[in-house]
């Protein structure tokens, strides 16, 4: 990856477009703090990479798509390990609060194992926003999830995760992306090739912008 | 494509030549040893592949820690190449003191402190080498690498200490354990010649192995980029 | 400052133990990890009491070397599973996104394998002193069998992170482990034979402070390395 210029306002949502191979994957775990650029600057939420790597990652929530949780944990379990992780207070009730959210209350006692793929999904982003980050990144958070599931998601991502908060979403579902990101940016072989906000994209179908810029 | 720098160039020809003086001094130059006889002449190679082998290990270490310090691939090309010439020496060096010891201690082998050690420590670089074969990325694979030869470098000695105290507890079963007790020689002059021009060729014969397998780290690296940017 | 020192120790201890915590109440639901060592542990007595004959004589003197190889494959197989948990559904990624020190979530793995192989242990010295009428109730063995779990689960967890991310990485970790790990296991079983044959503690005095050192280096070491070992 080389010369990604890069920037979100707060509250912004953006989606990043692009082919498998074109660096999406590791942009996020860059941003996430997972992998260090051997070049360049990166800052989150007004904090410099990798130096006050902490203080990121005690305002972002990730969602991938793998759900980071543990099978042999109940829901509730789950949220308290993390909860404690982040040193989180007050967690039983930001518990409660969370399982509310994703529509897990009734759940909250079965072990995450025993989970449908989607309510795992669900699940993970109750974890993801569990101490209340600023900034939330989705890693493909729709690989492996059939239609009805995929929709239940959007709305879960929608309601609970984005309010308010500033996303940046990697995925190459151009369907679900197009109904939540306010912007899109396409990313190809490591570059940001184009860059459109929702307005200025007007009545342009999203998928001919996509092709139009892979093509450039 | 940068060509061999001639001071290697150099240096390639010299090995050659100190090699087969070190050979010539080991075996005619030096007089045969009374006790042990001809046998004996393998010694004077022996402790110079022990030497510069286990001295590399450690040099191998110091340069992983370089490496996790500064994060430049250059000490990972510099670690591999100290640690894969080690432990060809270290091998050479096992089967040396094997040959010596069919004669001098009636067996191939003795868990003595020092074979045991030996042989422990070449399993390191086995593993070492094992744990870089399992790891794709570049990065990554330095880094274990590097963890692996400090983690390696620190409880060789330890494994050395700790045989001897087994030893000092338990007595020698078999009567030639100690190389001190059976096979110790006085050194006349020419066989101090020998041995310190032994210990001396192989110093350098390390040297400019080291040299050109970092030249080959560098252009195996430099090949890797020519792909990927043929890719893009 | 010195406040904020407080908050970040208090912050480090409520990580560490909030994964030793989600690992044992994990273990205690599904318990196959237990149940796995626990197995092969006794299955791995039973087939040294066939390959070794082990009458009254020879289980003097072998039951020290006996237990300790057996803790270490039976830990071998836990610390794998272990982090292979940590992997497998990208969890380790989740504890990295959590705002603590790397070496938290390393001391809290730590922890929480030695909780595993103290219990595993536990079980196994009764029922080997039950097959084979040898009183093992004996304080200074169990201060031997702590520290060293200790020396040889703390170099484990290390290695076994580096082990998990490896394409190789079932075969992987007994390779890399035990050429690193013998001093601890030939130190370990010097002690016990030391404590079970009732000598005095002027003979058992130096194993024992190897292991104290092992333990000291080694834990430092890997509290230093291990941000390398999960960092990108």
């Amino acid at each position: 990856m080389r010369g990604l210029d890069f920037e979100v306002q707060p509250s912004e949502f953006v989606a990043l477009l692009g082919p498998n191979g074109a660096g999406k994957t590791t942009f996020l775990r860059i941003l996430a703090s997972l992998s260090r650029p051997s070049l360049g600057e990166v800052s989150v939420a007004g904090y410099r990479l990798p130096d006050q790597a902490a203080a990121v990652r005690a305002r972002l929530g990730v969602v991938s798509h793998l759900p980071l949780l543990y099978g042999d944990l109940t829901a509730e379990e789950n949220l308290r390990f993390f909860g404690r992780m982040y040193g989180v207070s007050n967690i039983e009730a930001r518990i409660t609060e969370v399982l509310e959210m994703v529509g897990l209350a009734s759940r909250r006692r079965d072990l995450v194992r025993t989970f449908s793929r989607g309510m795992q999904q669900r699940l993970a982003i109750g974890r993801a926003v569990f101490h209340d980050p600023d900034v939330m990144l989705f890693d493909e958070p729709y690989t492996g999830l059939d239609q009805d599931a995929s929709v239940m998601l959007d709305d879960v991502l929608r309601s609970v995760a984005a309010k308010g908060r500033t996303v940046v979403m990697t995925s190459h579902d151009l369907i679900h992306s197009g109904d939540l990101a306010t912007r899109f940016d396409v990313l190809s072989r490591g570059v940001i090739t184009a860059s459109a906000t929702r307005k200025q994209l007007g009545k342009t179908n999203l998928l001919s912008f996509y092709k139009k810029a892979l093509a450039d | 494509m940068q060509s061999k720098p001639l001071t290697l160039k150099i240096l390639d020809i010299a090995c050659v030549l100190i090699l087969a003086i070190a050979t010539y001094l080991a075996l005619i130059y030096a007089p045969e040893e009374a006790v042990m006889g001809q046998v004996q002449r393998v010694f004077y190679f022996h402790i110079g592949t022990a030497w510069t082998g286990l001295l590399g290990f450690l040099f191998a270490a110091g340069l992983g820690i370089t490496y996790l310090v500064k994060q430049d691939l250059k000490w990972d090309i510099a670690e591999v190449a100290a640690v894969e010439i080690s432990a060809v020496f270290f091998f050479i060096t096992i089967v040396l003191g094997s040959i010596w010891a069919r004669p001098i201690w009636n067996t191939w082998w003795t868990w003595d402190p020092r074979l045991t050690t030996a042989a422990i420590t070449e399993l390191i670089y086995v593993a070492y080498f094992m744990l870089r074969e399992g790891i794709e990325d570049p990065d990554r694979r330095a880094r274990f690498g590097a963890v692996y030869t400090l983690i390696g470098g620190l409880s060789a000695p330890i494994t050395f200490l700790s045989i001897r105290l087994f030893r000092t507890i338990h007595p020698v079963v078999i009567g030639s354990g100690d190389p001190n007790a059976q096979g110790t020689f006085a050194m006349t002059p020419h066989m101090e010649v020998a041995f310190f021009f032994g210990l001396f060729a192989f110093t350098v014969i390390f040297i400019d192995l080291f040299w050109n397998r970092i030249r080959m780290g560098q252009l195996a690296a430099k090949v890797e980029q020519m792909k990927l940017n043929l890719m893009h | 400052m010195a406040a904020d020192q407080q908050t970040s120790r208090a912050s480090f201890l409520k990580a560490m133990f909030a994964i030793t915590w989600k690992d044992l109440t994990a273990e205690f639901r599904s318990r196959e990890l237990f149940s796995a060592m626990l197995v092969f542990s006794l299955l791995v007595i039973l087939i040294f009491n066939f390959a070794l004959e082990l009458d009254i004589t020879t289980r003097q003197t072998v039951t020290a070397g006996v237990l300790w190889v057996t803790f270490a494959f039976a830990g071998t197989l836990g610390l794998n599973r272990s982090m292979a948990v940590e992997k497998d559904r990208g969890c380790l990624d989740g504890l990295l996104l959590a705002p603590v020190d790397r070496s938290a979530i390393y001391f809290g793995k730590v922890v929480s394998n030695l909780v595993f192989m103290l219990i595993v242990e536990a079980i196994v010295l009764p029922v080997y002193s039950f097959l084979y009428d040898v009183n093992l109730f004996n304080l200074g063995l169990f201060l031997v069998i702590l520290l060293g779990s200790i020396g040889y689960i703390a170099v484990g967890t290390l290695l076994a992170s580096m082990a998990i991310q490896a394409r190789t990485r079932d075969v992987l970790l007994p390779i890399l482990l035990f050429p690193v790990a013998v001093p601890v296991l030939i130190a370990a079983v010097k002690a016990s034979e030391g404590f079970l044959a009732g000598n005095d503690f002027g003979t058992i005095y130096a194993p024992l402070s190897l292991l104290i050192g092992y333990d000291v280096i080694f834990i430092a070491v890997a509290y230093m390395v291990f941000d390398y070992v999960v960092e990108e």
